[in-house]
């Protein structure tokens, strides 16, 4: 079975939590908090001002930039306030509040569950509709999805790559979606294909999931070019260089992007909006979250409107008690949230409680030089040594031994015996690395 | 015997010949450096600490003999005297800077600014300030991971592991401004060093709205603008909730600290005055006396502490 060629590790998977809770409707919250700035890029700029009526799905946002995306109402309502919030790690980020009165829809949404397949618009229109209805990679990194289906000229896509590993521990919404919208979710993948003209379309999915595999392989039996690609259990695999070299044996060059090998990486939740925007006219305005953990009375997988608070999910589920810390996103990636009451974004693919005991990090030791995080390490870094040398600022080192390359997976803390926060310093050291190569790129135009 | 002997001589003559080699293209190498270089080096401090925006001493006095005008080059170690000694045996004119010295603005002790979660990532003020606002409901005050005590060279910084705070040694900072680039959360500043450790300044950085900024910190500046309306000298300007004081305008009257409700303005090297009644002066580690309710005023009391210290 495949799988990609170097590092990795094996974390438990710790699904069984709420793999079998089918998607439910979370209700409608009293109030949503809707950040401005849910993407990667320039924040959204707020089009609507305090005491204005607002529709769900209507535009409150309007992008800032062609990296940046459009925000809409998740909600009918009356806008309370158009100021900052304190987000999941305490910091202020512009937000507006919407207080909710009713479920009212803009003109021309289709809210039925009616399976449409006839995928009229060009490409172009395609892009220009996922640009409207703000769309962004919902993996958890939040790039947004039409500056991926904007090819840039002289590269050429090969193949559409559809994210469906979920290699992070504890999270079911990408899987629930595959075994529940599996046919909306196709579609959407072929949506993506005409985007960027390509015909053929892997799914790839983690073989911890055998019966989305199943599921997946009958419906795309109808389609000649998808193709579902089983592959051997193995974190990173989501990481898009990694998903890139498991399903295609391609290795994208460092510093490179995945369009350099001709792929275009999309996630499965992703695809699901995609469908929705271009098929039903529906802005991305509401996600599938796991809230999970072995302390919750029930896990489940929740269909929650964005900007609903986080601590309501949890209450939903069956609340704190014996919880040490709350993650954001999966245990791996995930980030640990200081502030419950921050909303839930487009990017928030789980809302993780993980048991007192467990919660903090053992004692940091002294590096043994065991090499187990350069094992681990998927990009083929070392991390020991980067570490270290971004703690000594020397960031030139840190420039010409690859920091840049390092996907933040976690792998290398994850490895170490010594305990020792690799990645807290790797992160420091690719920041300001990213930040002088940034800055030389502008001196050079 | 005739062995070693010769043996001897061959080495003693190599070892002549190439000294010798050696000289010669030493002579005929040699690069003319001023030697105004090694003399101003030798008067400045040697600390090494790139306090001057230089890697090194030597580094500086090279720019400053090199350089026609100095007036931008500037040892903090050294301070004034030190750059009149250069400039006197340069023929220039040196920069004039006032003495400065390094403070912490901000108060945020565990009593002060209670931690509302736990941080176990790695020990460094620029690694959790990447990471999320901080322990406490301030996401601008001092985080306590003491990145600023690491770069300090001079041992003049330490962490009170009572408070979480760093304290400034005046006796030992140089005001080479190490701890101020350190520090992520821009905590640390350089004000003017004034006779006896004399200093009145907002020891509060938080930019939040007043209700907010004193739910996370009972010595938060609340952004009232009561010390910038006593001020008599324009010296207080409030923005963004927080205020500041200009320490080139500033007369220490002390108006400006009796009048903060919330304590956040603090003053150093003065001596207790009298009207503020301090019911025991002599027994500073009592509690606060019974009819302050307000935990701020204790803090007058911890000042009072330093008084006494610094005097
Ligand atoms: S976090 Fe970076 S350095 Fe560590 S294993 Fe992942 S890619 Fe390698
Ligand atoms: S895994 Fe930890 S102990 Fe082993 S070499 Fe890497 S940093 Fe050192
Ligand atoms: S306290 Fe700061 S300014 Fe003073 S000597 Fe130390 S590092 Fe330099
Ligand atoms: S003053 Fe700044 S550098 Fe020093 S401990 Fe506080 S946050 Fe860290």
């Amino acid at each position: 079975m495949k799988t990609f060629p170097i590092g990795g590790i094996h974390p438990s998977d710790n699904k069984q939590y709420s793999k079998g809770a089918a998607i439910e409707r979370f209700p409608l919250p009293k109030v949503v908090v809707i950040p401005l700035a849910q993407h990667i890029g320039a924040p959204a700029v707020a089009c609507v001002a305090k005491g204005d009526k607002v529709l769900a799905g209507q535009v409150i946002g309007t992008a800032g930039g062609f990296v940046s995306s459009n925000i809409h109402s998740s909600v009918s309502g009356t806008v309370t306030a158009v100021d900052a919030k304190a987000d999941a790690q305490g910091l202020m980020k512009p937000c507006v509040t919407i207080a909710v009165e009713g479920d009212e829809w803009v003109e021309g949404v289709d809210l039925s569950d009616t399976l449409i397949k006839n995928i009229n618009l060009e490409a172009k229109d395609i892009v220009a509709k996922v640009t409207e209805m703000g769309i962004v990679g919902m993996g958890g990194a939040t790039f947004p999805t039409h500056v991926k289906l904007s090819v840039p000229p002289g590269k050429k896509a090969e193949c559409l790559i559809i994210n469906a590993v979920e290699c992070e521990p504890y999270l079911t919404a990408d899987y629930r979606v595959m075994l529940e919208k599996g046919e909306e979710l196709l579609v959407g993948a072929r949506i993506l294909a005409k985007a960027i003209g390509v015909d053929k379309i892997y799914i790839g999915v983690e073989n911890n999931k055998p019966d989305a595999i199943a599921a997946l392989k009958k419906l795309a039996a109808t389609y000649v070019e998808i193709e579902v690609v089983p592959l051997k259990m193995r974190y990173p695999q989501g990481g898009e260089k990694q998903l890139i070299a498991a399903v295609t044996g391609r290795q994208v060059p460092s510093g490179g992007l995945p369009i350099d090998v001709g792929a275009v990486v999309q996630n499965v939740g992703t695809a699901l909006a995609v469908y929705e925007a271009v098929m039903k006219n529906k802005p991305l305005v509401e996600r599938v979250v796991t809230v999970t953990g072995s302390t919750l009375a029930s896990p489940k997988n929740l269909l929650v409107r964005v900007g609903t608070p986080m601590s309501e999910l949890i209450e939903y589920c069956g609340g704190l008690e014996g919880v040490g810390k709350v993650v954001a996103g999966g245990p791996m990636m995930g980030r640990a949230v200081s502030n419950i009451d921050a909303p839930v974004t487009k990017g928030t693919s789980g809302v993780l409680l993980i048991p007192t005991a467990e919660s903090l990090r053992q004692k940091p030791d002294t590096c043994i030089r065991c090499a187990k995080c350069v094992e681990a390490c998927p990009m083929g870094l070392e991390p020991y040594l980067l570490s270290k040398m971004s703690k000594k600022e020397m960031y030139d080192e840190c420039e010409s031994h690859n920091i840049a390359d390092c996907i933040e997976c976690g792998c290398c803390t994850f490895s170490c015996p010594a305990y020792l926060p690799l990645l807290d310093w790797l992160r420091i050291g690719k920041g300001e690395v990213m930040k002088r190569m940034r800055a030389r790129a502008a001196a050079k135009k | 015997m005739g062995n070693l002997l010769y043996t001897v001589l061959v080495i003693s003559g190599l070892g002549a010949l190439l000294a010798l080699l050696l000289f010669l293209v030493a002579k005929k190498f040699k690069v003319e450096e001023d030697p105004r270089i090694d003399e101003v080096e030798k008067k400045l401090p040697g600390a090494n600490c790139g306090g001057c925006g230089f890697a090194g001493c030597r580094g500086m006095a090279e720019a400053l003999v090199k350089e026609d005008d100095i007036s931008s080059l500037y040892c903090p170690v050294g301070g004034g005297e030190c750059m009149k000694l250069i400039a006197a045996y340069l023929g220039k004119v040196a920069a004039e800077k006032e003495p400065q010295v390094a403070v912490v603005r901000c108060a945020g002790s565990c009593e002060n600014r209670p931690r509302t979660n736990v941080y176990d990532g790695a020990t460094s003020c620029a690694v959790a300030a990447s990471l999320y606002a901080g322990n406490t409901g301030c996401a601008f005050g001092c985080i306590g991971l003491g990145d600023c005590v690491a770069k300090c060279d001079f041992g003049a910084l330490k962490m009170n592991p009572e408070t979480g705070l760093p304290e400034v040694d005046e006796e030992k900072c140089t005001a080479c401004g190490a701890c101020v680039k350190a520090c992520p959360k821009i905590v640390i500043e350089l004000r003017k060093k004034a006779p006896k450790g004399r200093k009145i300044y907002v020891s509060c950085v938080n930019k939040d709205k007043g209700a907010v900024a004193r739910k996370a910190c009972k010595v938060a500046c609340i952004g009232c603008g009561k010390c910038a309306k006593v001020c008599a000298h324009g010296a207080i300007t409030v923005e963004n909730n927080l205020a500041y004081i200009d320490y080139t305008k500033c007369k220490f009257c002390r108006k400006c600290v009796a009048e903060c409700p919330t304590g956040a303005i603090v003053e150093f090297g003065f001596p207790a005055r009298k009207p503020a009644a301090e019911v025991k002066p002599e027994a500073p580690k009592a509690a606060p006396a019974p009819e302050k309710v307000e935990a701020p005023k204790a803090e007058v009391n911890v000042e009072v502490k330093e008084t006494a210290k610094t005097e």
